[in-house]
């Protein structure tokens, strides 16, 4: 029976070395520190790695330093999960007493850490996840992405005046989805379109071959899809496998199908596709291609949108600091934020005092050959659209 | 009737509390006083090593391999999920063991198809039974929220007296409790005539038919109740994190758990409980020094486990328990005995 002692002993030794290493050491800094919480493993890693090279970017261009105090991030993978996510930014706050929690590439993510921030008055930046109902769930959330009502709407508005009559829509089945759906139908609707098919596809198992069957089969003048950052690839590959490319069906929806970082492996059937969204690569601006070049030079990749929101929300880290002197408080970090404006490598975009939420021009892009590489390029501007998802008061 | 005698004696014996022991539930409840700002972590792995046990029960003593584990788990994880959320049972301890309760009938009406088969065929019907709750899961996302989750979750008081706060105090002691009495339970099991029939049947299926057990008589008594331990173990995840989403189904936590095994060693009890600690320690430490390439070093330091092989490692730890034992009761120290030649 020794086995049992040697092994029990063996746990004495291993849980004491174990837990010895997992106690970090509580220094008392005077660093400003940024808890980062990405999904760098799994279905979403492309998010998270956009936006910690944005951040990353953004902080070898302008410094480590704000208002006398240095910045320091620390990086968790929460691999989109939500406990997970839960859990890190718990600790995260009693622990390593972060300032700020920023990221949350999912919307589940982002509402499992809605509460920490409310108890701990902690700012929580939420820079990828777009989900309208985010921002109502703690006063201390604010958002530099996007909302999928911006685009919707807006795409919605835009298929119903261009001559498309029918569409059928392909969306994924979680909350971000559901959002785009409805307020694409509803402007559609109102501007006398049809929907003449509907299909919803489970996030976690993205095979689209059976759904673009049923779509092919309903014979729409276009197709409005949603599927989130980093499946647009598989999507438009399956779309052309499928033959859909050369039925006729225009590819319509808010721009996270046709995302910048996938964009250019997507091949020509991704051509023509018109979308709704907050940011090109192709932008035609001065900061942009600044932008640009500089990400392209230190990642060897083209940033997406999910680079933008990263790369504001960490400006806006910076300015709130700013303004309040590099003081820490959460009220007074998320007072100074409200009603902030800069001029982003998206365009000029600012922050609505009452919702915390972004406010952006959506710009209307069809997919062309630019200099050989495909780009989103944009035609039309709707400037400073504000969120229409939030509930009415 | 002595022989019946025997069986009970010697099951006594082998069931008698060893000071190893003792120190090893000592040493874990000197963690939260050793360890106040690291609730959170703990919770979580005394939550793994609840769920590791449940999965001991049948792959250490009766030998039933499973891949789909996470079924029970997430049939917990929903039960008290929804039972909160809608306001059914609002005391968290009734609504543990009602979902307990609840992953035991899936337990029992699938054990059926487990015992049918022998160990490739249990791998593939226990990992279907997981696809198919998550399937299930997916397609009424009414009920369950889908990819979304269970949201707005608001936990009751436990017994009306101590509030789940922020910092993870009240789960962590809820977890440890729980995790205790459970323990207990599955200790006196096995240690039972009962469990050395599993142990029987484990070694040699047709020879203890033979002796007159009733083979699968207990095997499906045992898938039950491990069923209903993986169900305690989703519930308290549910409980204590205020979350429930499809996650809870999927394949990933089923063979976490093998890995936790794997590491810990299986059919002596504390093999999952050793395992979900080195598990989860391993995954905080590679995750904390490389947030996007963690999971390559924790597949690495799994090989080079298997490789070196358990026994050696244990000799290698306990060297220095083994020394001042030595030094300082004169003893003959442990020897390490290969896991195989444990009964």
């Amino acid at each position: 029976m020794s086995i049992r002692t040697d092994l029990l002993s063996l746990a004495a030794t291993g849980i004491a070395l174990a837990v010895a290493a997992g106690a970090a050491p509580a220094s008392a800094q005077e660093s400003v520190k940024i808890g980062l919480i990405l999904p760098m493993t799994g279905g979403q890693a492309s998010t998270g790695k956009q936006i910690d090279n944005a951040v990353k970017l953004y902080m070898q261009q302008k410094g480590d330093t704000v208002a006398g105090r240095k910045i320091e991030i620390i990086l968790k993978d929460d691999g989109a999960v939500p406990d997970n996510t839960k859990r890190i930014a718990q600790e995260l706050i009693v622990n390593d007493k972060v300032n700020f929690i920023a990221g949350f590439g999912v919307t589940p993510a982002a509402l499992a850490a809605a509460p920490l921030a409310t108890q701990g008055k902690i700012p929580q930046i939420v820079m990828a996840a777009g989900t309208s109902i985010i921002t109502e769930r703690s006063p201390y959330i604010v958002r530099t992405s996007f909302t999928l009502a911006q685009s919707s709407t807006i795409i919605g508005d835009w298929a119903a005046k261009n001559g498309i009559k029918k569409v059928a829509t392909l969306t994924s089945d979680y909350a971000p989805g559901n959002d785009a759906l409805n307020f694409f139908k509803q402007n559609f609707t109102a501007g006398g379109g049809e929907i003449v098919e509907e299909v919803k596809v489970p996030l976690a198992n993205p095979d689209f071959a059976p759904f673009l069957q049923r779509m092919k089969d309903a014979k729409p003048d276009a197709m409005f899809v949603f599927v989130p950052a980093g499946q647009g690839g598989n999507f438009m590959k399956q779309f052309a496998e499928r033959g859909l490319d050369k039925s006729g069906i225009k590819v319509i929806g808010p721009g996270d199908v046709m995302d910048d970082d996938l964009l250019n492996n997507m091949g020509d059937a991704a051509l023509g596709a018109v979308t709704a969204h907050l940011y090109s690569a192709a932008h035609p601006s001065a900061m942009n291609k600044e932008f640009v070049a500089a990400y392209k030079k230190a990642f060897n990749s083209r940033p997406g949108f999910m680079a933008v929101g990263g790369y504001d929300g960490i400006h806006l880290i910076y300015e709130a600091l700013k303004k309040t002197g590099g003081k820490t408080d959460g009220d007074a970090l998320i007072a100074a934020m409200k009603g902030m404006k800069w001029e982003s490598p998206r365009g000029p975009i600012s922050i609505d005092p009452e919702t915390r939420d972004i406010v952006q021009n959506i710009y209307i892009r069809k997919v062309e050959k630019v200099d050989g590489e495909l780009y989103n390029v944009e035609f039309a501007t709707f400037e400073a659209v504000k969120d229409s998802g939030k509930t009415k008061k | 009737m002595s022989a019946s005698n025997d069986v009970s004696t010697s099951a006594m014996a082998s069931g008698r509390w060893r000071i190893s022991e003792v120190v090893f539930w000592v040493l874990v409840l000197a963690c939260p006083l050793l360890f106040p700002s690291r609730y959170l972590i703990m919770t979580d792995i005394l939550r793994l090593a609840l769920f590791a046990l449940s999965l001991d029960l049948i792959l250490g003593y009766a030998g039933i391999v499973s891949l789909g584990h996470a079924a029970f788990f997430g049939v917990g994880a929903y039960s008290a999920g929804l039972l909160a959320l809608h306001g059914i049972i609002n005391e968290p301890v009734i609504a543990l063991v009602v979902a307990g309760f609840a992953a035991m009938v899936l337990g029992f009406f699938t054990s059926f198809l487990v015992i049918r088969g022998v160990d490739l065929t249990r791998l593939m019907v226990t990992l279907g039974i997981a696809l198919l709750m998550e399937a299930l899961g997916e397609r009424f996302s009414n009920i369950t929220g889908g990819t979304d989750g269970l949201q707005g979750i608001e936990m009751q008081p436990l017994l009306g007296m101590f509030a789940f706060d922020m910092f993870g105090k009240t789960g962590f002691w809820y977890c440890l409790i729980v995790l205790f009495l459970l323990f207990l339970l599955a200790r006196r099991i096995v240690h039972s005539p009962f469990g050395l029939s599993l142990r029987a049947i484990r070694n040699n299926p047709l020879r203890a038919a033979a002796i007159g057990i009733p083979v699968n008589r207990r095997l499906i008594a045992v898938y039950t109740l491990s069923a209903f331990y993986a169900g305690i173990a989703g519930a308290l995840f549910t409980q204590t994190t205020a979350l429930a989403s499809l996650d809870v189904f999927s394949f990933e936590k089923s063979a976490d758990l093998m890995l936790v095994l794997v590491i810990g060693g299986t059919g002596y009890l504390y093999g999952g409980l050793i395992g979900a600690v080195v598990f989860k320690m391993l995954q905080e430490v590679f995750q904390t020094i490389t947030p996007q390439y963690w999971l390559f070093w924790i597949g690495l330091v799994l090989v080079v486990i298997v490789l070196v092989g358990r026994a050696r490692m244990h000799r290698w730890a306990l060297w220095l328990p083994n020394l001042v034992i030595r030094r300082l009761a004169g003893r003959k120290a442990v020897v390490v005995v290969p896991e195989s030649d444990a009964s």
